[in-house]
């Protein structure tokens, strides 16, 4: 069982990571993530959304048609997304400003349609909620670092504004420069950003099966 | 026995890359004197800055990827778009904004895309459009151009060099003083603000067509132009669409309304039109390649400037078009594959 619980994790969080491997999500992933905090936010609520809409397919999955399964994940979505909205409006209402639009189109997000259809509609409720947990943790994970990286070379800041998050008074967060470089705030810059997070996973990916099994040079030659 | 066997091609190309990069500098250096008449010692540094980052980050790109670094920077092709990039700045640009346009357009547009010769973007164009987006205050400061009647206030080449290096000017200089709106600038605001275009015309910055020092380099830059045509460097295709494109809608608006448009002349003078038309827009690698295709990537590229100065909130379009029809040449070369001797237009085989 804990062999399977790492499994699941490593699946969601690197191997099968839905927006470095997957790309789903790409939307709110390349719009919202200008700083950590947006990112942070975001990547909490989708957390939240997808750890419950798997929860309430996996429990329903002996009931729902499977003629008209997709119309219910959109619905049962939908609603925990408006659950979420309002939390965000009672409890983060400048977070909710800053995210606007992209707090509600959390139902688009095509990462949750697709752990619902391709996991938590065949699997146990136990499992179907540790896989929401591996899948959403990976999405916010490169929500964050993506934000870390644009908000450092962008703005020269780290950490800004975390008090949408966690209250308090504003925070200008780590100061590293008195100026940044505007294109990384700019969308230009989450397409840079998410490529080089791409490219960098498929690089340590590489390095990493060469390590663990060095073809031979003289195998390597042949198989031309 | 084993038999002698060769793989295509089989004609070796006259003209290798390294010579073609050569003739295309070449055919850039009466621009450039021009330039540096007009717009002031500048240019040069820019040039400089430029070529030393773009030569660096094709040395840096080439050693990451395990080539050899002697044999990519001998084809001069990263000086050619160090070239066209300064050519596309104003001669005050702070190193900074050069040093990131050159190093994006050798690192990221060419080398990532896998090179010379695999770049879907004109390297240049794509370096550019990044300084003007991340840089927007820096690349319109244009200064004034020397016009011998009007005298204006000009930089020494250590004034200038200060700027390049530092981002300001010496004090006694106010930045007020040495700088003027370009000619598309004051056609674009002129005609917003309820002008005629021929009340805009008798500013002296507009000169014959358009605009002082402009109208000139581009004559220079069509000579070079012209050179690379004879010697059959570039086809006549792409420069012509560009003018077709550009020229045809221009006249058409100019002939319905001449108070709120712009003469053809001054379009085909003004901004960079003619150097996209012989230099940028003829980059072999990003171009279309069939000769039915490059006349329509020209003529795409024409139409899209003529748009974006038109109707756009840029003054000028020439980069925007460039990497915009980039985007369409696996389209156009699809379409207008050259018919096969012996094939149908289908690409079949005829029985």
């Amino acid at each position: 069982m804990a062999g399977g619980v790492i499994n699941r994790l490593r699946n969601g969080l690197w191997r099968d990571n839905p927006g470095l491997v997957q790309l789903l999500g790409l939307c709110p992933l390349l719009a919202v993530t200008a700083t950590f905090v947006n990112g942070l936010g975001l990547g909490l609520a989708t957390l939240a959304v997808l750890v419950a809409s798997n929860a309430l397919v996996s429990a329903t999955r002996r009931w729902i048609q499977p003629e008209i399964r997709v119309p219910i994940y959109v619905l049962i979505i939908a609603s925990l997304v408006t659950c979420i909205e309002l939390i965000f409006k009672a409890w983060f209402p400048d977070l909710d400003r800053t995210l606007g639009i992209f707090v509600p189109l959390i139902v688009t997000n095509c990462a949750i349609v697709a752990r619902a259809e391709l996991y938590a509609s065949r699997n146990p409720i136990g499992a179907s909620i540790l896989d929401g947990i591996a899948m959403g943790l990976g999405f916010a994970m490169l929500l964050m670092t993506i934000g870390a990286f644009r908000e450092v070379i962008g703005q020269g800041t780290l950490f800004a504004r975390m008090d949408m998050l966690i209250g308090g008074e504003p925070m200008r967060g780590l100061v590293l420069a008195d100026q940044g470089w505007l294109l990384m705030v700019l969308p230009p810059g989450a397409f840079f950003s998410l490529a080089l997070a791409i490219a960098a996973k498929n690089a340590i990916d590489r390095r990493r099966l060469e390590s663990k099994a060095p073809i031979p040079r003289r195998a390597r030659k042949l198989n031309r | 026995m084993e038999f002698q066997r060769r793989e295509a091609p089989f004609l070796i190309p006259s003209v290798s890359v390294s010579s073609m990069m050569l003739q295309v500098l070449a055919a850039l250096v009466p621009a450039a004197i021009a330039h540096v008449w007009f717009f002031g010692p500048g240019f040069i540094l820019n040039l400089l800055v430029a070529a030393i980052f773009a030569t660096a980050g094709e040395a840096l790109m080439l050693g990451l990827r395990n080539r050899r670094p002697e044999a990519g920077l001998a084809d001069y092709s990263a000086l050619v778009t160090a070239a066209l990039l300064a050519f596309a700045l104003p001669s005050l640009t702070p190193w900074w904004v050069t040093a990131t346009g050159a190093l994006f357009a050798v690192v990221v547009a060419k080398h990532l895309y896998g090179g010379l010769g695999f770049n879907i973007f004109n390297p240049a164009m794509a370096g550019y459009v990044v300084i003007l987006v991340a840089f927007p205050m820096h690349l319109n400061l244009w200064v004034a151009p020397r016009m011998g009647d009007l005298d204006y206030q000009h930089l020494t080449i250590l004034q200038t060099l200060q700027f390049t290096l530092t981002g300001g000017l010496p004090d006694a200089i106010s930045f007020d003083a040495i700088s003027r709106a370009t000619p598309l600038d004051v056609m674009k605001s002129g005609l917003n603000n309820a002008r005629t275009a021929a009340e805009i015309r008798v500013i002296p910055i507009m000169g014959d067509f358009g605009g002082r020092g402009w109208e000139w380099i581009g004559n220079f830059l069509a000579i070079g132009g012209f050179w690379l045509m004879i010697r059959k460097l570039i086809r006549w295709q792409i420069p012509v669409g560009v003018g077709l494109g550009l020229l045809v809608p221009a006249t058409v608006f100019y002939m319905i309304d001449p108070g709120s448009h712009a003469s053809p002349g001054f379009h085909l003078f003004s901004g960079a039109t003619i150097l996209c038309a012989f230099f940028i827009a003829t980059d072999p690698v990003s171009a279309a390649t069939s000769p039915r295709g490059r006349l329509i990537y020209g003529i795409g590229i024409g139409l899209l400037i003529y748009c974006i100065r038109r109707w756009g909130s840029y003054a000028d379009g020439v980069a925007f078009a460039v990497l915009l029809m980039n985007m369409a040449v696996p389209a156009i070369d699809s379409v207008t594959r050259p018919r096969i001797i012996g094939h149908n237009d289908r690409g079949d085989k005829r029985d």
